[in-house]
């Protein structure tokens, strides 16, 4: 092989790049991270919580060393109508459970602590200067990047830019995501005492909770809100399709969506008093499955984000454990490549082998078609909240009056919707879950 | 026109208490000259800094100082209106402090 500045460069510190630049580095290769942020993280967003399994691959002890919020023992998904709340909230010790735990964090400690695990390990770092191009031999390999001034070649190039991918469209041809394909997410951290946030959460201390919202708070909108505690702070926020937040039907942009989802009341006493301390935006895949671009190039893989490794399940959402395990996974076929002197696209396909053989885009593949069933369900997002409003106050309501039984109350208010309407709508879903 | 709900919230009060390094000599978006309303109206709605704005004059404005760095206005826009997205030049742009 030529001779390269760098076995390896990583473009961008997150969970993908840092993670495979610890792995690359720790099996003996030189490796150089570029990223954009002043430091690790300084770009970096997530909702966020991250299901911990992959991470416990990587780093074993991760538990004690890296600056996790808080490990989440309290899961609630909420349906909201614009003034009321049905909520299941579940506590289990289970969730609790090494291997299946999953913990709130922030990125900007987050990123910088596993960007010290990769530098640990031997990679180098190079912060402030996002890379503008991705360089390629006569033959088409990518064979460096270009960042300012500097030209720096690699044998191996590790895409992790993010879902804003910006030099995967314009250096290796993968296509722009749809408008249908990615929501747009507003956050805020908002600062309470951590004992405030115990009582207010009802949680052990030290422990976390989780909330996922539906309708109301994006307006009736595909998408929803979400609210994980850290340590403390909470992290509230929405995301919404940027297809259909944009279009004319919708008369509510997303930073209004997001300040009257803070002004619900099932959500202002929870942060009352709370101190602004961040605002921030940030784009997440939720295409699944049928967005994921081509992973493997001559001389670079993609990986996290940029290949559009999310999922949104409504009840569940992931990101961050997909990037770290497809970091792991590009460090481990690059490492193989330069081992066999083949860093083609045919000598980094382990890389591809690898994805497909694990939870990752096998679990992108078992849910394919649930972004397009959240796509076509309008109802889940603006009517289903208000039928449950209505059913929730025959139920619990009480004025004197003489009571019919139970179901004659409830039939109304699930015939006036056609009982066969709903539970087609509602077959279809659990289909594709 | 399609209609945007009247704006209650002030984002640049939000976004005074984020960090940045703004680059005053060089913006890293760019828009057409004389955008179309509608194309523009989309990224008032999607905007999460809201740097998109249009006045009771109907007159429209845009600043790349406060951006977050999403890139949701290159998606929903980019090839209409948004004519240029790059990331911000070295060091410069947000700085998230919690992420």
């Amino acid at each position: 092989m030529s001779e390269t500045d760098f076995d390896i460069i990583v473009v961008g510190s997150g969970c993908a790049g840092a993670v495979a630049a610890y792995t690359a580095a720790s099996a003996g290769k030189s490796v150089l991270v570029v990223e954009r942020g002043v430091f690790a993280g300084a770009k970096n967003i997530t909702g966020g919580r991250i299901y911990s399994h992959s991470l416990k691959k990587v780093f074993p002890d991760f538990e004690r060393e890296a600056p996790l919020e808080r490990r989440i023992t309290h899961e609630r998904m909420a349906f909201m109508d614009p003034a009321s709340q049905l909520a299941v909230d579940f506590t289990s010790p289970e969730l609790a459970e090494e291997g299946r735990d999953s913990y709130s964090v922030l990125r900007a400690p987050f990123d910088q602590w596993l960007a010290e695990k990769a530098e640990e390990a031997g990679a180098e770092y190079i912060c402030g200067i996002a890379v503008e191009e991705l360089l390629k031999d006569e033959g088409g390999k990518v064979c460096g990047v270009r960042a300012g001034e500097d030209e720096i070649t690699a044998q191996v190039v590790v895409l992790a830019e993010g879902c804003n991918t910006v030099l995967a469209e314009r250096c290796l041809g993968n296509p722009r995501p749809k408008p249908s394909q990615m929501a747009v997410g507003v956050k805020q951290v908002l600062e309470l005492p951590s004992g405030v946030i115990e009582d207010r959460f009802l949680l052990p201390e030290g422990e976390g909770a989780a909330m996922l919202f539906v309708g109301d708070c994006t307006h009736g909108n595909v998408g929803g809100g979400f609210l994980y505690t850290n340590k403390d702070s909470v992290s509230l926020g929405l995301v919404a399709t940027i297809s259909t937040a944009a279009d004319g039907a919708n008369e509510v942009p997303v930073y209004q969506m997001l300040e009257d989802f803070k002004n619900h009341p099932a959500v202002a006493p929870v942060i009352k008093g709370a101190k602004l301390v961040e605002h921030s935006g940030h784009m997440v895949p939720e295409g699944g499955y049928d967005m994921v671009p081509r992973y493997v190039f001559d001389g670079c893989l993609v990986a996290g984000e940029s290949a559009g490794l999310c999922m949104n399940m409504g009840y569940q959402v992931r990101g961050m454990d997909f990037a770290v395990a497809s970091g792991q996974m590009a460090g481990q076929a690059a490492v193989k490549a330069l081992d066999a002197g083949d860093t083609s696209a045919a000598g980094l396909a382990s890389y591809k082998q690898a994805m497909e053989d694990s939870f990752v885009i096998k679990d992108l593949a078992t849910f394919r078609k649930w972004p397009h069933t959240m796509e076509g369900w309008s109802s889940m997002f603006t009517d289903y909240p208000v039928m449950a409003r209505e059913v929730f106050n025959a139920m619990f309501s009480v004025d004197g009056e003489p009571q019919r039984p139970l179901m004659k109350r409830m039939m109304p208010i699930v015939k006036k919707r056609g009982l066969l309407r709903l539970a087609g709508e509602v077959r279809k879903a659990v289909r594709s879950l | 026109m399609s209609k945007v709900r009247e704006i209650t919230v002030n984002v640049d009060e939000f976004l005074a208490l984020d960090k940045y390094e703004v680059d005053e000599e060089s913006a890293h978006i760019e828009l057409v000259e004389d955008p179309d309303d509608e194309e523009f109206l989309k990224l008032v709605r999607v905007c999460p800094a809201a740097l998109y704005k249009i006045d009771e004059d109907g007159k429209k404005s845009f600043d790349y100082a406060g951006c977050l760095e999403c890139g949701t206005c290159r998606i929903a826009c980019e090839g209409t209106i948004v004519k240029k997205w790059e990331n911000p030049r070295p060091t410069m742009g947000v700085e998230y402090r919690y992420g």
